[in-house]
Order: structure tokens, then C-alpha cells, then sequence
């Protein structure tokens, strides 16, 4: 038993506590967009926003977590995908099979967030997430186009 | 605690995904009763033809039979068909039809099969024959409805004109009349000429971006039906091995748990209500394996097995020209080398997963596949059903390479649990750690490398011996023919197929001892064509070098009949550069290593810029990749597809390993199966340059040529030779 935060409502999950976050967003909530991906912290799939920090939902316990911490997940980054990171995604049609993206913009998001105009080397170093596509070029671009600095050197 | 979640809650945060059909962006999920109630054979809306829906509201419905995986695919044989229907491009948006729809229709979408690069060039005439064919019809019915000739009447963006008199309709409100036309036969339905293209060749932003943006697209690990369990599996980790016993006690007390089955004798599944609960009593199971024959295999002793092919009397020829051996035996100065390539995991980033309903009348299953045909059939044989009772609905696959085509282990699976809960919806969604054990592996292969010089430093003669696995005899063993697999030879053929050398040898012998190690193979994005370019293109450095001419040159004086490689190959070296040195980077010098090669129909070439550090660190800052796939349907898509391919292909180069120790593989998740993140990632220039006149894939051969310019740069800037991939085996630092 749980109290979630979750996209601006506060929700109870009946679960058993090590149940990760990223498993109680997706069969509790069917917030599906959150992806499974590793399930050990290594490829951001699972990212969401634990108060606006990049936090990788499948290691977390949902026993960690309380409602005074504001989980935001991909449905709820923006109601219309507006954010600047997905209009940026749209602009240079950024996803290829496009199961990372939800993790990727997640993590992205939150880099802005709280570095609004990241260098390149920043962008490269912070954003650690898993394409096995290789999107890495656009999601670069994407950052830089919606941060502002797209041209400038890194 | 079995009723975990409340609908209120559902409708709280309103964007649950309530059932398979309330999902629709662009694709349709018949819902499992509905589906069933229909039978396979319905079409799900009122069609111009197979390829073409037109709605009253103007609304371009064209089906796609060929798996969109994240290539594009959709969006550019949408841009074909519509090419010729003439429609307007706003108002597309696609569908899959099922392979059950296929069989009943006598096969109408033609071949299924994505892989091999094959979704456009295998099927752009018939797809774009569907769409002039919908467009003819839909004048016709204007035609008609005016009393004019259709020669007289011209459409464009969806718009009807009678040229001679100006009157305009649209293709909404001709549909249901040209519906009942008869379809043109296909000899009279001509194409456009391709310098007359509109659509094709531009790069138009693809169709199934947006929902890509916000959670909203379905994958097959995100499905939900009615009522449906979920199940986690756990099969023999050593292949071939079967379960001999379990104890499921603590499993079976464990909440939410439904039920524990054998899947075949190989494997166990546990059955919940959530996936996490099955998974937390799968990793309660006791499980006793009877590891068979191959319990103590090794990567280590497979080397041996491979070592011993080089010399082996008996091995198939790919591509023979004079007598190599002679040259050999009569040389000045021989040059020898051996190479190595090892497993490697698709690692696709959606684990393996497919739903599936059975009863004693029906087989349903929802799953990601490359190839639904080959999933329909793999439904059917599983279920024990006439595939006219079985279907498939394919869903938007979280990647594929290779690993979703040939091999539907993962369908047999569910359809097996699902019998064992007649009328119960099943998903069975993979481990990560399962999708490491249990892949389909890239072929593990060596290769024995001899030149002749003679004394003026000219290259007489090549001997290339391959030895170790083939994917055609794991696969498909009806298809070798006298121990020979054709496919073993990709890149390596003599002119005139679709993946031919791209070099002119006085003598030449390529053959291949076949070996094969227990683990399963599969066709793994770039299929061997990324061994053998890593084992030619090398090598041909290693030459060059020895004979003391520059690689560039070196290659063009064997390249005067491949003009379509050489021009690849120059463009590649022209714009990065070649033959002036690069700048430094952060005080290291950087240095260039080149690679060119055929395959998937496709010519390709890369320029790559490569500093290491006196620690041995290697850095690639920048490829420059030349690709001619005859002809570009969209531009930016290859592009992508193009920086795609060189992350997945430096993946394999810097890391990809899968090894085996006690018949199993070592390496369970992305922690010990590392693969390249953005860190990593060098800026890649693409040029596109189509020749016209054939058709080549885009999505795989760039992989190839990443490692073999990699390595070559890394030569160039510390003299070493890597000739066993992955490099982060390799020591590179200064001595
Ligand atoms: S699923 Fe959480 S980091 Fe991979
Ligand atoms: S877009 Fe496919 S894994 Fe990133």
C-alpha cells in the first residue's frame, strides 16, 4: 500500500512494497509509457521525473516514495506535447522505433530543467540513456534546438 | 490482494489503455471478441483495392504489409503508393493487414518478410501498381459519373478534374463507386516515369513520429485485453538443455500468482496477475536442468574447433577466379593474417513479448514480428490448429535487427501457455536477462587471410578461408546445399548480385569450412556481411601497407571494373578529407581509416577520424559515410538510417561479445553486454548518392563498414592491428 504522486493526482496503489515504481506506473496506473527496458538502472527506459530530477523508475521500490514527491511520467510532461523537448522530437523526427523516447525525453527534459543551456559536452555526459537504434544524433540536436543553442559550438 | 487496481482509478488519470481496441493512431487492434466473431478473412474497412481505403472523409487509408521496426519503412512505401494514387499526403495514415487476411486472400499483400533490407526494393512495383491501380479506378468513377472519358480527367491531391470543362470532384466522393469497379489487370497499369516523381525522393517527416512523443504509441510489452494474465519465462540457459524437475511451492504462495507451467522441456513460466508478481515467482522457482549434451561448451573451445577449419581439405567455394594457391605457393612475399568475429545479441530495447488467446476453435496472438506470416505459422504449429483458425495482429515493434524475422520462439511460447489456460489472454514478456540467454545470436566465424606480392610489391593472388558458423544451416538447414550456404559469402561475390567484392584479384579463393557451435545463430542487422568486411577491408590495409601504398590507392587499382563501389568509395574519402591530414582534437592527432562494401543491393563506404590516447583510449569523432542505394525514397530517412547503422555497428565493434562458459552465455543485461550511448557517438556526415537503375537497402549495410574504418584508423594511429573484435579486448596503450 501506497500514496503515489503521479501527474498532479495523488493515487493509493495496493502493492507489495519492493514492487519497482516503473511496474506500479505501468500494471497499476497503465501509465505504459514508461518503458521496461533492463530493470537494473543501466538504459532509461524506465526515466521519469521524481520532482523534476531524472530518476529511473524500475530500481526504485515504490516503498520509497511518498505523496509529497511529484512523479511526473511521459503522459504527464505536457497535456498536448507541447514541451519544447517534443516539439524539438517532432521538428527533426528524433525516434526511430521509438521505445527509448519516452525515457530519452524524460531524461532530457530534466537536464534543461535544471541546466537550461547545456554544452554539447553536458548534453553527452548527462544524457546516458540506452537507443539501440541510434537516434543519439537527433537527440542531440533535439536538446540543442530546444535549449537555444543549436549551431553553437559545444 | 488480487483486485489491485480500482477502475476509478483508471479513469483518474485518464489515459489508461483500456482495451486493445481503444487504441488507434494510424493502426487498428481489433479487439479479441470482435476478431473473433469476424474471422480472420474479413477486411477490416471498405477498400479500393488491397493497398488503398478512401473515406467519405477524405481520409487515405494504405495498408502495409512489411513491419515498421523503426527503419521508416511505413512512411516510404506510404510515399510510394500514394506516389501514384495521387493523393493528399495530409489526409494518409496506414494499417497493417493481418497474415491471416493474407492466406485468405491468396496472398494479395504479397511477402511479409522484413528483413534483409528488403521492405522497399523487394516490393516498390507492386505497391506502387496498387496505388496507380486505386487512382485509375477512382477516375473512372468520376468518369462515369460525368459521362466523359477517363482519358479526359486528371487527379491530383485527391482532387478529380475534367480538364476540359474544369469540373472537380474528390476521391471521398468517388470511393463507394469506384469500389465496385473492376480493378484494372496489372500488365495496364503503368507507372510513372521516376524523373516525373513528386513524392518519392522527398523528405517528408514521417507518419508515426507523434505518437512516439508521449507515451501514446503501443508496443506489445503495453497491451492489455480483457481479463488478460501475464507470464514470465525462464528457459534451460544451456541450449538444447530441458527442465528435469521443479519445485514451485513457494512460488505457487506467493500473491497474485495463477499458475506455473511447462513451456515444451525446456522451460517454465509462471502466471500472474501483474508481470512483476510472475516475475518475482519466477525468480522463486526451483528449477532442476537436465543441461544435456553441451553442459560444459566454451567459446574458448569453439576457437579450437574454428582454428582447425583453416587448413580442413573439405570447404565450400563462394568466389574463385585463376589459382590462388599457385600464386601463393609462387609468391615473392606472402602477407597472413587471421581474424576473428564473435556472438553478438540483437539486444533489441523491447525484450521479446507476444500475447496470445487460445480455445479449442481459435488462435489469436498480438506480437511485435518482422515477418507475420512466419509468425501466423509459428501460431498455428503451436496451437495445433489449421492456420485458417489462427491470426496475428501485429503491433509497432521496440526494434527488431534480425531477431524478430526468421525464428518465433517467443510466439510458440505464449500460444503454449495460452493452451494451458483455454479462453485466458496470456502476455508473456521476456527478462532482460531471458533476451540476453536466449537470443539468436550473430554467427561466431574466423577468417584464415593470405596474400601473394610478387617482387614488385603487386598483389597476385588472395586466399580468404572462413571458418565457423552459418546462419542458413541453423535457420533454414533445407536451404544448404552440399555443405554450401550461399549467404555465408555476402560481400564476397563474384559481380552481378546484390552484394558482390568490390575488387578485381588476378587470383582469387574465398571458401568456408563450415562450423557450427551449439548456440543458436540468428540474422543479426548487416548479416555477415559485417564479418566479411571487417575480414577484407582490413585485410586489404594490411596490404596495402606491406606493399608500402597508400589505402586509398591501394584499392582503387583493383576497383577499375566496380565502378559503383569506387564511387562511393571516393566520395567518402573526398569529403573527409583523404590524403590531407586532419585536424587535431584536444591536442590528439587524429587519424583516417577507410572501408567499402556491397550488400542488401546497397554500395556503401566510410571515411572514419580516430584519435587514441597514449592510455589507449579510443575516440571517434567523425564517419563519413557514402551510400548508393540505386534509388532514395526519402532522403532524411536514410540519413537516420545511416546514423542508426553506425550505432549499431560501433556497438558490435567497440563492444558487442556474447562468450560461452558451461554451455551457456555469460552475459545477462546491459551492465556485462555494454553498448554505445551518446557519449560514444561521432558526428556522422551522409551522402546520398543515388545512381538510378536498381533498388538497395539502406537499413543494414552501413553497419558494416563501421568497424573495418575504425579499425583501419586505429592502425593508422598506433600501428596495431586489431584482428579480434569487440575492441575493448584490445590493448592499445603506448609502450
Ligand atoms: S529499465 Fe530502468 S534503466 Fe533500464
Ligand atoms: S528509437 Fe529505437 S531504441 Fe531508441
Amino acid at each position: 500500500m501506497a500514496k503515489l504522486n503521479v501527474n498532479g493526482r495523488v493515487i493509493d496503489v495496493q502493492v507489495e512494497d519492493d514492487t519497482p515504481l516503473l511496474w506500479v506506473l505501468r500494471e497499476q496506473l497503465e501509465l505504459t509509457g514508461t518503458k521496461y527496458g533492463c530493470g537494473i538502472a543501466q538504459c532509461g527506459a524506465c526515466t521519469v521525473h521524481v520532482d523534476g530530477v531524472a530518476t529511473r523508475s524500475c530500481a526504485m521500490p515504490v516503498s520509497a516514495f511518498d505523496e509529497n514527491q511529484k512523479i511526473v511520467t511521459i503522459e504527464g510532461l505536457s497535456p498536448d506535447s507541447s514541451h519544447p523537448i517534443q516539439q524539438a522530437w517532432l521538428a527533426l523526427d528524433v525516434p526511430q522505433c521509438g521505445f527509448c523516447q519516452s525515457g530519452m525525453i524524460m531524461a532530457a527534459a530534466a537536464l534543461l530543467a535544471a541546466t537550461p543551456r547545456p554544452t554539447e559536452q553536458q548534453i553527452r555526459d548527462e544524457v546516458t540513456n540506452i537507443c539501440r537504434c541510434g537516434t543519439y544524433n537527433r537527440v542531440l540536436a533535439g536538446i540543442q534546438r530546444a535549449a537555444g543553442t543549436a549551431g553553437a559550438a559545444g | 490482494m488480487n483486485a489491485i487496481t480500482k477502475p476509478s482509478r483508471r479513469r483518474l488519470l485518464g489515459t489508461a489503455v483500456a482495451a486493445a481496441g481503444a487504441f488507434t493512431f494510424g493502426f487498428r487492434f481489433p479487439a479479441p471478441s470482435k476478431a473473433l466473431a469476424q474471422g480472420a478473412a474479413a477486411p477490416a474497412t471498405p477498400e479500393i483495392n488491397a493497398w488503398v481505403v478512401v473515406q467519405p472523409d477524405e481520409t487515405i487509408i494504405i495498408r502495409i504489409a512489411r513491419s515498421e521496426m523503426g527503419q521508416g519503412t511505413l512512411t516510404g512505401l506510404a510515399q510510394m503508393v500514394a506516389e501514384e494514387l495521387e493523393c493528399d499526403w495530409s489526409k494518409v495514415t496506414t494499417e497493417y493487414p493481418t497474415p491471416g487476411q493474407n492466406l485468405a486472400r491468396g496472398r494479395i499483400w504479397g511477402n511479409m518478410s522484413t528483413g534483409g533490407s528488403r521492405g522497399i526494393r523487394d516490393s516498390h512495383e507492386y505497391v506502387r501498381k496498387g496505388g496507380a491501380a486505386a487512382r485509375m479506378m477512382l477516375i473512372q468513377a468520376a468518369a462515369n459519373a460525368w459521362g466523359v472519358p477517363p482519358a479526359e480527367c486528371r487527379a491530383a491531391n485527391s482532387i478529380i478534374t475534367h480538364t476540359p470543362s474544369g469540373r472537380t470532384t474528390t476521391y471521398g466522393a468517388q470511393a463507394a463507386a469506384a469500389m465496385r469497379l473492376t480493378a484494372p489487370a496489372a500488365a495496364d497499369v503503368p507507372l510513372k516515369d521516376p524523373k516525373d516523381w513528386k513524392l518519392i525522393g522527398q523528405p517528408v517527416a514521417r507518419l508515426d513520429t507523434r505518437a512516439k512523443l508521449n507515451g501514446s504509441q503501443v508496443y506489445g510489452m503495453d497491451l492489455k485485453l480483457p481479463g488478460m494474465l501475464n507470464a514470465a519465462i525462464h528457459a534451460c540457459p544451456v541450449f538444447g538443455g530441458t527442465v528435469a524437475a521443479v519445485d514451485s511451492a513457494e512460488t505457487e504462495r506467493m500473491p497474485g500468482v495463477k499458475r506455473v507451467v511447462r513451456v515444451g522441456d525446456y522451460a517454465v513460466a509462471v502466471v500472474a496477475d501483474t508481470w512483476w508478481r510472475a516475475k518475482k515467482g519466477l525468480d522463486a522457482l526451483k528449477i532442476t536442468w537436465n543441461y544435456g549434451q553441451h553442459a560444459n561448451a566454451s567459446s574458448a573451445a569453439f576457437r579450437e574447433v574454428m582454428v582447425q577449419g583453416f587448413d580442413a581439405p573439405q570447404a565450400a567455394v563462394g568466389n574463385r577466379n585463376g589459382d590462388a594457391p599457385a600464386a601463393i605457393a609462387g609468391a615473392a612475399r606472402k602477407v597472413e593474417a587471421v581474424y576473428g568475429y564473435p556472438h553478438q545479441n540483437h539486444a533489441c530495447m523491447e525484450v521479446m513479448n507476444a500475447t496470445a488467446i487460445w480455445t479449442p476453435e481459435r488462435c489469436e496472438v498480438w506480437t511485435p514480428t518482422q515477418n507475420g506470416e512466419a509468425a501466423h505459422a509459428a501460431t498455428a504449429e503451436a496451437a495445433g490448429l489449421p492456420p485458417a483458425r489462427c491470426e496475428v495482429h501485429k503491433i509497432h515493434l521496440g526494434g527488431g535487427f534480425g531477431r524478430r524475422g526468421a525464428v518465433h520462439d517467443w510466439v510458440r511460447q505464449v500460444v503454449d501457455i495460452a493452451k494451458q489456460m483455454p479462453g485466458t489472454p496470456i502476455k508473456l514478456v521476456w527478462t532482460r536477462e531471458e533476451d540476453m540467454l536466449q537470443g539468436r545470436f550473430h554467427p561466431v566465424t574466423m577468417a584464415k587471410m593470405t596474400a601473394a606480392l610478387d617482387a614488385q610489391g603487386n598483389l597476385t593472388g588472395l586466399h580468404m578461408r572462413i571458418s565457423g558458423q552459418s546462419i542458413v544451416a541453423g535457420i533454414f538447414p533445407q536451404n544448404i546445399r552440399d555443405g554450401r550456404d550461399p549467404v555465408v559469402f555476402q560481400g564476397l561475390n563474384a559481380s552481378g548480385g546484390e552484394a558482390d567484392i568490390g575488387y578485381t584479384f588476378p587470383n582469387l579463393l574465398i571458401d568456408h569450412a563450415m562450423r557450427n557451435p551449439h548456440v543458436p545463430p540468428g540474422f543479426w542487422r548487416g548479416v555477415n556481411l559485417n564479418q566479411n568486411a571487417v575480414y577484407l577491408e582490413c585485410f586489404i590495409d594490411e596490404i596495402a601497407h606491406t606493399a608500402g601504398k597508400d589505402p586509398l590507392e591501394f584499392r582503387r587499382s583493383l576497383m577499375a571494373n566496380h565502378p559503383k563501389h569506387l564511387a562511393v568509395l571516393n566520395a567518402a574519402a573526398a569529403r573527409a578529407g583523404w590524403g590531407t591530414p586532419a585536424a587535431a582534437v584536444n591536442g590528439l592527432a587524429v587519424h583516417r581509416g577507410l572501408c567499402v562494401t556491397h550488400g542488401f543491393g546497397a554500395y556503401v563506404a566510410a571515411c572514419a577520424e580516430v584519435s587514441v590516447t597514449d592510455a589507449g583510449e579510443v575516440k571517434v569523432h567523425r564517419i563519413v559515410a557514402a551510400t548508393d542505394p540505386g534509388y532514395a525514397v526519402n532522403p532524411q530517412q536514410i540519413a537516420a538510417q545511416v546514423e542508426g547503422s553506425f550505432v549499431y555497428g560501433l556497438s558490435a565493434a567497440l563492444y558487442g561479445e556474447c562468450t560461452v562458459k558451461d554451455g551457456r552465455i555469460e552475459q545477462t543485461n546491459f551492465d556485462t553486454y555494454p553498448v554505445m550511448r551518446m557519449v560514444d557517438m561521432p558526428k556522422v556526415e551522409t551522402i546520398v548518392a543515388p545512381t538510378g537503375g536498381f533498388w538497395g537497402g539502406v537499413g543494414e549495410p552501413t553497419i558494416a563498414v563501421a568497424a573495418p574504418a575504425v579499425l583501419n584508423a586505429i592502425f593508422a594511429a598506433t600501428g596495431k592491428r586489431i584482428r579480434q573484435l569487440p575492441l575493448q579486448q584490445a590493448d592499445l596503450r603506448r609502450t
